[in-house]
Order: C-alpha cells, then sequence, then structure tokens
C-alpha cells in the first residue's frame, strides 16, 4: 500500500471529516431547495468540527482537566481546538437561525422554497 | 427591458441560469428604421433580414434548449467541483501529521502555556474554561456579541406587531393571527413527562454553569440546557404560563444586563492585563465552585444570555414575538 493511502487510514477521523464536508458542500450547491442547502451547511461545520476536535486529540492523554494539582503539560491534550469548536458551534446555530428566518420571510413571499423559482418570481417583480 | 445587448443577455443567463422567453420575441421595435426607398439602402436591408433571421433562429433554439442545457450543464459542473473539492481535501490530509502524535506541529508552548498555567493563574482546573474565559476571553466576547446580533436579527425578521398579525402575507388567506396561538394543550404525556423534565432541566442547566471552572461545560452549554428546558416548558403548558415568568420584557432585561455585565468584566481584565496591573481578583479554591476569579460570573452571566437567545428564536419562529 502506497504511503499517501496508509496516511488515510491513520487520519482516519480527518478523513471522515472531510467526507462529511464534502456532503455538506455537494448538498449545498446541487439542492435548489433552501431548507437542503442550510442542512448542508450544517453538514460542513459538523465536519469542520470533528476536524478539529481530531486535531487537538493527542494519543494517551487525558481530557484537560487539572486534577491533583498536577500540571504538567505532557499529561493532557491540546485544549486550543476544543475552544475553538465551542465558538464555532454558538456562531453556527446564530448563523443557522438567520438563514432559517430568511428563508421563512422568503416563503411568506414567494410561497416556495426553490431557490431559482423564487429568482424568477423575484426577477419579474423587479421589472 | 427591451433591445437588450447579447452582453447584458449572457450576463442574465449567468445570473439567474435561465432565459426569459419575452427576451427572445424580437419585438418590431427591435428593427432598426432605415429608409428602404434609397437603393443605396437595398442591400444593407436584406443582409439585416438574412442576419436577424439567423439571430432569431439562433435565439429561438437556445429558449427551446438553453436553460435544458444550462441546467445540465451546471449539474456536471457542481459535481465536477465537488468532487474536485474532496479529493483536494483528502490529498491535503494524506499528507497531514499521523492522528493522535505528541509531536505534531500542533502541540506547541502555546497549548503547554494554557495548561500549566491555567490554575495557578486563572484559578480554573477545567483548562477550556481557563483558556476561553481568561487568555481567549475577548474572542468569547465577540461570540456573544454574535449571538446577540442574530437574536435581533431574527426579531428584526419574524417579529409580528399588533393585531394584523402577518396580515397579508399569510400562506393561507382564510388564517388568521390566532391560529399563531393556537396551541392543543391536551397532550397527557408530554405534559407528565415536562412535570419531571422542566425542573431537571433547569437544574442540570444551573449545575453546568456553576461548575463550568472545574468540569466539563460552562456557559453556553449550561445556557443551552436551561433554555431547552424553558422551550419544553411552553411547548407542554403553553406560552401563557411561560409568559408568567419569562415575558418580553424580562427577556430584554435579563439578556441586554448579562451581556453589559459581560462586557464590563472583560473591560476590566483587559484594562488591568494592559496596564500590566496586578489583578487583585480572588481565584477561589481550584476545584470548588467558588474558582476561576471572574470566569464563574462570566459564565453565569453568558449562561443566562445563551437561555434567553434559544427561547427567543423558538418563539420568533413558532408565532412571531415573545
Amino acid at each position: 500500500m502506497p504511503e499517501f493511502l496508509e496516511n488515510l487510514f491513520t487520519n482516519y477521523y480527518e478523513t471522515g471529516a472531510v467526507v462529511i464536508f464534502g456532503i455538506g458542500f455537494t448538498s449545498l450547491l446541487m439542492h435548489r431547495n433552501l431548507l437542503k442547502k442550510i442542512i448542508g451547511l450544517n453538514f460542513m461545520d459538523s465536519g469542520l468540527y470533528l476536524f478539529l476536535a481530531a486535531k487537538g486529540y493527542i494519543a494517551g492523554r487525558l481530557a484537560p482537566i487539572i486534577t491533583d494539582g498536577d500540571a504538567d503539560p505532557t499529561k493532557y491534550v491540546n485544549p486550543i481546538p476544543t475552544g475553538l469548536v465551542l465558538t464555532g458551534i454558538v456562531v453556527s446555530v446564530s448563523v443557522t437561525a438567520f438563514l432559517l428566518a430568511l428563508t421563512c420571510r422568503l416563503y411568506d413571499k414567494y410561497h416556495t422554497l426553490d431557490i431559482d423559482e423564487i429568482t424568477n418570481l423575484a426577477r419579474k417583480e423587479r421589472d | 427591458m427591451k433591445n437588450k445587448g447579447a452582453l447584458s443577455r449572457l450576463w442574465s443567463f449567468a445570473e439567474y441560469g435561465s432565459f426569459r422567453e419575452e427576451e427572445f420575441t424580437l419585438s418590431p421595435s427591435d428593427e432598426r428604421h432605415i429608409d428602404t426607398d434609397t437603393p443605396e439602402n437595398r442591400w444593407l436591408t436584406t443582409v439585416q433580414n438574412s442576419e436577424r433571421s439567423v439571430g432569431a433562429r439562433a435565439a429561438s433554439w437556445f429558449s427551446r434548449r438553453g436553460v435544458e442545457i444550462f441546467q445540465r450543464l451546471y449539474r456536471v459542473a457542481a459535481v465536477f467541483i465537488c468532487f474536485t473539492l474532496i479529493g483536494v481535501l483528502l490529498a491535503v490530509v494524506a499528507f497531514l501529521p499521523p492522528f493522535g502524535g505528541a509531536d505534531n506541529p500542533a502541540v506547541n508552548e502555546v497549548p503547554e502555556r494554557y495548561v500549566a498555567g491555567a490554575v495557578e493563574e486563572t484559578g480554573a482546573t477545567n483548562a477550556v474554561a481557563g483558556m476561553i474565559s481568561a487568555y481567549r476571553g475577548f474572542d468569547t466576547l465577540g461570540e456573544a456579541h454574535v449571538l446577540f446580533v442574530a437574536a435581533c436579527s431574527v426579531m428584526a425578521l419574524l417579529r409580528i406587531d399588533g393585531p394584523a398579525r402577518r396580515h397579508g402575507c399569510l400562506p393561507d388567506p382564510e388564517m388568521t393571527g390566532e391560529d399563531m396561538d393556537f396551541e392543543p394543550n391536551s397532550d397527557l404525556i408530554l405534559r407528565k413527562a415536562a412535570k419531571i423534565l422542566v425542573p431537571l432541566s433547569f437544574i442540570f442547566g444551573l449545575y453546568v454553569i456553576l461548575n463550568g471552572t472545574s468540569s466539563p461545560g460552562g456557559g453556553f452549554s449550561g445556557g443551552a440546557l436551561m433554555g431547552a428546558g424553558v422551550i419544553l416548558n411552553s411547548v407542554a403548558f403553553g406560552f401563557s404560563r411561560t409568559e408568567r415568568f419569562f415575558g418580553e420584557r424580562v427577556y430584554h432585561i435579563v439578556k441586554t444586563a448579562c451581556l453589559t455585565v459581560y462586557a464590563l468584566l472583560m473591560a476590566y481584565f483587559i484594562y488591568m492585563g494592559a496596564n500590566g496591573i496586578y489583578d487583585h481578583v480572588w481565584l477561589g479554591v481550584p476545584g470548588g465552585i467558588v474558582s476561576g476569579g471572574l470566569i464563574l460570573p462570566i459564565n453565569i452571566a453568558v449562561g443566562f444570555e445563551v437561555a434567553c437567545t434559544m427561547y427567543c428564536f423558538y418563539a420568533l419562529f413558532r408565532k412571531g414575538g415573545l
């Protein structure tokens, strides 16, 4: 087996994260339904969180909660990606709520979720 | 609208992905007004006619097949782009350092410094809480503001004022404002389950917030739990029961006060740090509830703000107001 593929199997968490990210990107690009596009965006977020959490892991180390006053850095995993994931989750919740609110307004006005139909109707209205 | 040039047609094609029918039926005003009586203009007119017929044929062919061709091309291009992106990312993953290795470049002096100094400098035994609330507190302040701005914009988009709720833009014209408030209050299982689960989720949320400095959790996760409790309460017992303790007034006061408190505490942190003044806040007992100095009040403020925002999202989507 070439080194290339071997690395993919060693980094299986990152590989899975990239695949989830790709699924999300595909549905963001290929679906016309706005709700499915939002779900795709959330898939991309999840893939990113998995990637960051995997990058913070160090084999055989503990979660970064210092017990017994033993603050030896070589005993704990990397705490930075965890904090980044927390920030990312909050931002993704905010963005999802905002997108869903926009979708609600669009549906109220045009009675459809199809992005092409909405564009056509909006163009007709503008002209 | 008339006499659109080829460029603008192409632009509209690229922008909207579909030609519109009327752009290709050449209207009489499209013909150029040339005096055909003079002999020197006669050949020009015939050339123009043949040009026009070719153009019209191309236009009608495009109007028949253009949308179809474009959509097919779009799908092919989309599949190609997606697979290219996944391929590039997989190639990048193949050259990443091995998973879980202790010598990876991400494990440098920064996380080591955070772990080593967490208890001594921030008083929090949870190094992640110490990092996000103290070392990188400015980042988390921005995060809380993102949540605040999102709640404000959702409110601006979805809020319905007055008795004429959503009048004129309802999906069903027979649907009235009362339908938005309609809630079937007869689900016995839901109500009995909520009677047990609502207090539990409140207590567990408070527990997670208060122990955020010494165990996994903190303001954001505990706040989400408390918000889930409020949402469950309003699902099971109706909005009128929830408004007894959590109306619009309470929401605005709690949310603004929490964000202000957080911003003031953070400003204190930043001012002390920037001027090199020794921090006089008592850090508490590491591992206990009162530990972490300013991290505990920050966690409480963030928790209540997140709980308010969660319920605000639910109420706005459900009935267009708090």
